[in-house]
């Protein structure tokens, strides 16, 4: 789902440009810690690894399937900066070459599938890591992180949708809906990204980012019975992206509320028109009517507020069950 | 599958030749005056779809292969359908079905202008010979990093779809097929296999870039520059579209 032209007012799409830039500007400086000069041949690859992953379809429920978006996987398997870069990389890759997601709209893109997408999954993936270790700890935060991403970005793209959509709906039912449809899909992306950082851990533990710091200590037992244990490995850097991203986000609503408070002081275009017919004064009497209809609530509003409060409230347990039987399961380990 | 195909016709016209930084920059501009133009105007979309006419013409792109490229919208199309039906506002009957006039409105204007810009991006990448566009955005001062990582992206995207398609023929050929919840770990684990043998690949391709000498830059080997007639040239678009722009508000 990448947003096309004209989806969003000009203040959303420059002011998600803005952060977006910055945001990658950051990554670009935190990937080179993460790679040295690998970087270019490194981040490219894993993009590469990352679009051809987004084209895996998986079946979700009752014949339906989704795709991964894959924030969370990047930023487990290689590291947040890395991740964001090979996200933003992948979007331009799309937008350039295959016409998917429009020009203007590159910003909105990379920060919904690429900056928040991948600061949820990493923020999930370290506080679940922090509290239990083992790889079995791994599996169970990898699921929760790319779970909760999922939603969130979709979470972002409503309220981006509140503050400059081009489109008259409620915000709440939107927010609902979108919430409820992307707790399903998280629910698969979850499942996949798991299995996905399960394998690669199973094979090449050393390749896993968010592994780093987490393994045993190496322990040489020599023939007469002499044992040496080697240092424990560094840990991951939890890096200062987190304190950065969340104050980009904040940024963007500032910068997209005020310059749309700005652009709306000029009648919008369709009230113009209104005006110029005559028929803004009816328009306005429907509107609170409908408001006040309470068959209208019966009909669209209340099936899609329990959609959402069902979506929210599954996202609720799976999370706190998930946690509670890691934290079992470390404690048990230790 | 099958929207991974890259868009490039290779060809000589007058959009070919134009250096990539200038279509660049024009479909950009021509993106956003697009955006801004109020959605009542009906007939300034129509203009704009005639300059892009014009521009697949001069290009000779057949409009068969714009039609199929369009495909990549369908998904917002959908929503754009929806809209009129879950929007607010006043309401009006059309054959049967009560429809929001401000979601009908809401919904003309995201298929119009994201069909434009769809169109005009296929345009971009039909007329641009990938490399060479990210090169254009090098010069448009895109940084270097990013520019070389898509460019390893780019060079590598194919050997790893194709490496996809070769693990999911294996499994089909075995008879496998995802059809439930229970299938997804079968197709994670074909997805960090191919993690691992892309990361491998990379660590392989630096090794054979630091034996022939790789210092962290790439040299550019063909010089880009464009004259002030090119960039005339290309800004004939925006240009054009501005004018629209101008007479419609």
């Amino acid at each position: 789902m990448h947003v096309p032209d004209g989806f969003f007012t000009a203040a959303v799409s420059v002011s998600t440009g803005v952060v977006a830039a910055a945001g990658v500007a950051v990554c670009l400086r935190g990937a080179r810690r993460e790679l040295d000069d690998r970087t270019a041949p490194m981040a490219g690859l894993v993009a590469a690894f990352i679009f051809a992953v987004q084209m895996l379809n998986f079946p979700v429920a009752a014949g339906t399937s989704g795709h991964l978006l894959g924030g969370a996987l990047a930023a487990i398997l290689v590291g947040p900066y890395t991740g964001v870069l090979c996200m933003a990389v992948v979007l331009l890759v799309q937008a350039l070459f295959f016409a998917d997601g429009g020009l203007t709209a590159l910003g909105v893109n990379i920060t919904l599938m690429g900056l928040v997408t991948v600061l949820v999954g990493w923020a999930v993936f370290r506080a679940v890591t922090r509290v239990a270790r083992g790889k079995g700890a791994i599996t169970v935060a990898s699921f929760l992180a790319a779970l909760l991403s999922v939603p969130a970005s979709a979470l972002a793209f409503t309220v981006l949708f509140w503050l400059g959509g081009t489109a008259p709906i409620d915000v709440a039912s939107v927010a609902a809906a979108m919430g409820g449809v992307h707790v399903l899909i998280g629910i698969g992306e979850g499942l996949i990204t798991a299995v996905t950082v399960g394998t690669v851990l199973a094979v090449r533990p050393d390749l896993v980012y968010g592994y780093r710091g987490l393994a045993p200590a190496l322990v040489l037992r020599g023939a007469e019975g002499s044992v040496t244990v080697g240092d424990a490995p560094a840990p991951a850097r939890s890096g200062g992206a987190g304190p950065f991203l969340l104050g980009g986000l904040g940024v963007t609503l500032i910068l997209a509320s005020v310059v749309s408070y700005f652009a709306s002081s000029h009648p919008d275009g369709l009230e113009y028109v209104a005006e110029q017919q005559g028929f803004i004064d009816r328009a306005t009497d429907h509107l609170l009517a409908s408001w006040g209809l309470a068959e209208y609530g019966e009909v669209k509003g209340v099936p899609l507020w329990i959609v959402g409060i069902v979506g929210v409230g599954i996202t609720l347990l799976i999370a706190s069950g998930l946690a509670y039987a890691a934290r079992r399961r470390a404690t048990a380990d230790t | 599958m099958g929207t991974h195909h890259q868009l490039y016709r290779p060809g000589d016209s007058v959009v070919h030749r134009l250096p990539p930084q200038c279509k660049l920059v024009a479909v950009f501009a021509f993106a956003i005056v697009v955006v801004a133009t109020p959605r009542e105007r009906m007939w300034a979309f129509g203009l704009y779809a005639v300059l892009l006419g014009v521009v697949a013409a001069l290009a000779r792109v057949p409009l068969p292969y714009i039609l199929r490229r369009l495909v990549i919208e369908v998904p917002f199309v959908l929503f754009a359908f929806l809209i009129p039906v879950i929007g607010l506002g006043e309401r009006t009957t059309v054959l049967g079905v009560s429809l929001s006039v401000p979601g009908l409105w809401a919904a003309w204007n995201i298929l119009a202008k994201a069909t434009l810009g769809v169109v005009a991006s296929i345009l971009l990448a039909a007329t641009t010979e990938p490399r060479t566009l990210l090169l254009g955005a090098q010069r448009l001062r895109v940084p270097t990093l990013l520019v070389q990582i898509a460019m390893f992206m780019l060079r590598y995207m194919d050997v790893i779809v194709d490496e996809m398609r070769r693990m999911r023929v294996a499994r089909e050929s075995r008879g496998f097929e995802a059809r439930n919840v229970r299938h997804i770990p079968v197709v994670a684990r074909s997805a960090g296999a191919l993690f691992i043998r892309s990361y491998e690949r990379g660590e392989r391709v630096h090794l054979a870039m630091l034996s022939r000498g790789y210092t962290g830059q790439l040299p550019v080997l063909q010089e880009m520059s464009a004259s002030a007639r090119q960039w005339l040239v290309a800004a004939a678009l925006p240009a054009a579209a501005a004018a629209v722009l101008g007479i419609a508000l």
